[in-house]
């Protein structure tokens, strides 16, 4: 090839050309979603709006559960875990009870850092605040990260005992301490116990916050 | 074919019978012996740590428990550790010393001021160390292709910008009016892959888009290092290597043109097939699943001036270890990127989509096609540059049948344990408990960690082969003539 301003102008539009067709285009196109409520109702001119006074979808992140979210990044946690449902008859997600609806991109934009995944090397968990919840939930997960053969014989996700401590029982057993049954081979000595370090509370605060439980206009929670 | 003379004026100054061509392209040798042999021996230290914390991780996926009671060893890390040390660190020192060379070969001109090249290159390393060190450390990003920490990034990206510099420098004074198809290759990647690492730098960690852009930002990235960064370096290397080795030219020009232009045309919009089934608008979708259909055409292309090119000379090819490694490398070139596209496809990929088939693929690309298309490099370039030749037919033999057959089981283990675990996760009826899933991917998991010592074998045999032969000058006798792998060779070691 001897056209080198052909060469240089292909290779610059090349790129520029996908550049534009797929980094721009989105964000032009849902780079400005904003948060909505679970219904849109009409204003008697034709036009949907937000129902007033009504909760605003998605929720903000924040709080403690952020904290466990730099938890979740610091551990890799998504190269096994993915957080997107896919719709019904496209994937078993729904069937699995992963979420009671698919995920669209409004979900998703009060998100500092996204973590979609592309990996289920374990379940999905962008629900995973709605299957398991409240207290129960908790102690699970406890266990669960602790070490995960306790709660689920078989998987091959690490455990993160690291994250908790060993402690001799002073006086009162403490009510963080993790609740393994007493004849688990994983269970601590007798007088001992296992206490959640914070970076583990927060870990798990945050997982008890991953929830699909409103509807989205464009993705209402059919029954 | 009416093009082949055209083609074949464009290699001759290099196998020129002419003495002060050959003496200009010594020099050009010459001049890059010290940053080339330093960008080798830093890739090589990369692969064998890279391979390290591969085993590690691949190891982790059936014995949960190996390794386990430090978080700096944790799956998530030790995985992104392994892929960074394998891109950056093995790939990109690769692309430094033999892109480098063949584009100051093909442009006839001698590197100037190579201390600064290695000055660049040295704080690559450095930069990419400090990454790995803080991504085991537990500064990890968690966005894929992009796990390095910030505060490393800077360092990349500016010595990324000099060496590429010397890359355009060396283009900017050549001589010469023809530019030949592995210059347009390497001129086009150096080009894209600061283009596309900025943006996903911007767009991710510096000033984050909002929501899902980020993903889509993410994929349009981490795709393109695949295929307009590895892919054209390692294409425009084969287009080099093949024609020096048997003494032909590339069968046709026309080829050469149509495959470059729909590579560069088509994949860069195929990296949105990741999000297939994923929270993003279906037009995106669809343009991904198009382009990675339509890379067919570069694909077969491709093949076509390759294999047309061999023809006839594979027996002599299969004895010289580069032909043999760029071999492998082509033909695995073509099949992954057929597979890929067939992936793309959204019944295929609704199976495919969050297993480990997905990983087979990525090691199929990465390894048994660019990877060993630069090892096929290596054994050309370096008894050019030190005038000496491998020590050890026996070493190469070694690596390539134990990296050919690694990686073809790995990718064999990871693709059919893939394909099981996918329909599984699709069957929530016959497979309600995922942890039964979990528990069937396990004795692919074993193979996987078995092909990933295979590999480890390989690479040792090739670091072993490479430093004796930088090392032990005195002690590598003299040969006669190449060292080539033929089973009955006298004098083969």
């Amino acid at each position: 090839m001897k056209n080198l301003p052909l060469l240089f102008c292909g290779i610059f539009f090349t790129l520029a050309f996908s550049f534009t067709g797929i980094v721009l285009t989105s964000h032009l196109q849902f780079g400005g979603l904003a948060q909505t409520t679970e219904e849109l109702e009409d204003d008697g001119e034709g036009q949907l709006v937000m129902i007033e006074g009504d909760p605003m979808f998605p929720r903000i992140e924040g709080g403690v559960a952020l904290q466990g979210k730099q938890v979740y990044i610091e551990m890799g946690c998504i190269y096994c875990h993915s957080q997107q449902i896919r719709r019904e008859s496209y994937g078993a997600d729904i069937d699995r009870g992963w979420g009671p609806r698919a995920t669209v991109a409004r979900d998703y934009i009060t998100q500092e850092r996204v973590l979609l995944g592309t990996m289920r090397t374990g379940p999905d968990l962008a629900n995973i605040g709605g299957r398991l919840q409240g207290d129960a939930g908790r102690e699970w997960h406890h266990k669960h990260l602790y070490n995960p053969q306790i709660t689920s014989k078989g998987s091959n996700m690490p455990p993160f005992a690291f994250l908790y401590t060993l402690q001799k029982i002073d006086g009162n057993p403490s009510p963080k301490a993790v609740s393994i049954p007493a004849d688990s081979e994983y269970a601590p000595e007798p007088g001992y116990e296992i206490v959640p370090t914070r970076r583990a509370e927060a870990l798990v605060e945050y997982l008890l916050s991953l929830k699909i439980d409103y509807s989205l206009p464009e993705a209402p929670i059919l029954d | 074919m009416s093009q082949a003379p055209q083609n074949l004026s464009s290699l001759n100054p290099y196998s020129s019978p002419d003495a002060s061509i050959r003496a200009e392209l010594s020099e050009i040798d010459a001049s890059l012996r010290t940053s080339s042999l330093f960008f080798i021996t830093s890739a090589i230290f990369w692969l064998i740590a890279g391979t390290v914390l591969a085993l590690i991780a691949a190891i982790k996926l059936h014995e949960p428990n190996f390794a386990a009671s430090s978080e700096l060893t944790t799956f998530g890390r030790m995985r992104s550790a392994h892929l960074n040390a394998m891109a950056l660190g093995f790939g990109n020192n690769m692309i430094f010393a033999v892109c480098t060379w063949i584009m100051a070969r093909l442009c006839r001109s001698s590197i100037r001021h190579g201390g600064l090249l290695l000055i660049a290159g040295s704080f690559w390393n450095i930069g990419l160390t400090l990454g790995i060190a803080g991504i085991i450390k537990g500064d990890i990003t968690s966005v894929e292709w992009l796990e390095i920490p910030q505060y490393a990034t800077p360092l990349l990206a500016i010595s990324y910008i000099l060496i590429g510099v010397w890359g355009i420098m060396a283009f900017r004074f050549r001589k010469g009016e023809h530019v030949y198809v592995s210059q347009w290759y390497f001129l086009g990647a150096l080009f894209w892959f600061p283009w596309l690492y900025i943006v996903a730098q911007a767009m991710i960690i510096w000033a984050p888009a909002q929501g899902v852009v980020q993903s889509v930002t993410n994929w349009w990235f981490a795709h393109n290092v695949l295929g307009l960064w590895l892919t054209p370096m390692a294409l425009g290397t084969a287009y080099y290597l093949i024609p020096k080795v048997l003494g032909r030219p590339i069968y046709s020009y026309y080829l050469s043109v149509l495959g470059f232009w729909s590579l560069a045309l088509f994949y860069n919009w195929a990296g949105v097939h990741h999000l297939i089934g994923g929270p993003i608008p279906v037009w995106l979708i669809s343009a991904g699943v198009v382009a990675s259909v339509m890379m067919v055409i570069p694909v077969i292309v491709v093949a076509i001036n390759h294999h047309m090119t061999v023809v006839g000379l594979h027996r002599q090819g299969w004895r010289s270890p580069t032909m043999r490694f760029v071999v492998f490398g082509a033909v695995n070139y073509t099949l992954v990127s057929l597979i890929g596209s067939t992936m793309a496809l959204r019944n295929v990929n609704l199976i495919t989509h969050f297993t480990h088939f997905t990983v087979g693929h990525a090691h199929h690309g990465a390894y048994a096609f660019f990877a060993m298309i630069m090892f096929g490099g290596v054994y050309y370039m370096m008894p050019r540059m030190l005038n000496r030749e491998w020590p050890s037919a026996f070493l190469i033999r070694t690596h390539f049948w134990m990296c050919a057959i690694g990686i073809l089981l790995m990718v064999f283990a990871l693709q059919i344990g893939g394909w099981l675990q996918g329909l599984q996760m699709n069957d929530a009826e016959n497979y309600p408990d995922f942890i039964e899933i979990v528990k069937n991917t396990r004795p692919y998991m074993i193979i996987r960690s078995v092909s990933g010592v295979m590999l480890l074998v390989g690479h040792i045999a090739f670091a072993i082969n490479f430093f004796w032969m930088l090392f032990a000058a005195g002690t590598v006798r003299a040969k006669q003539g190449p060292t080539l792998l033929e089973a009955k060779k006298e004098g083969a070691i």
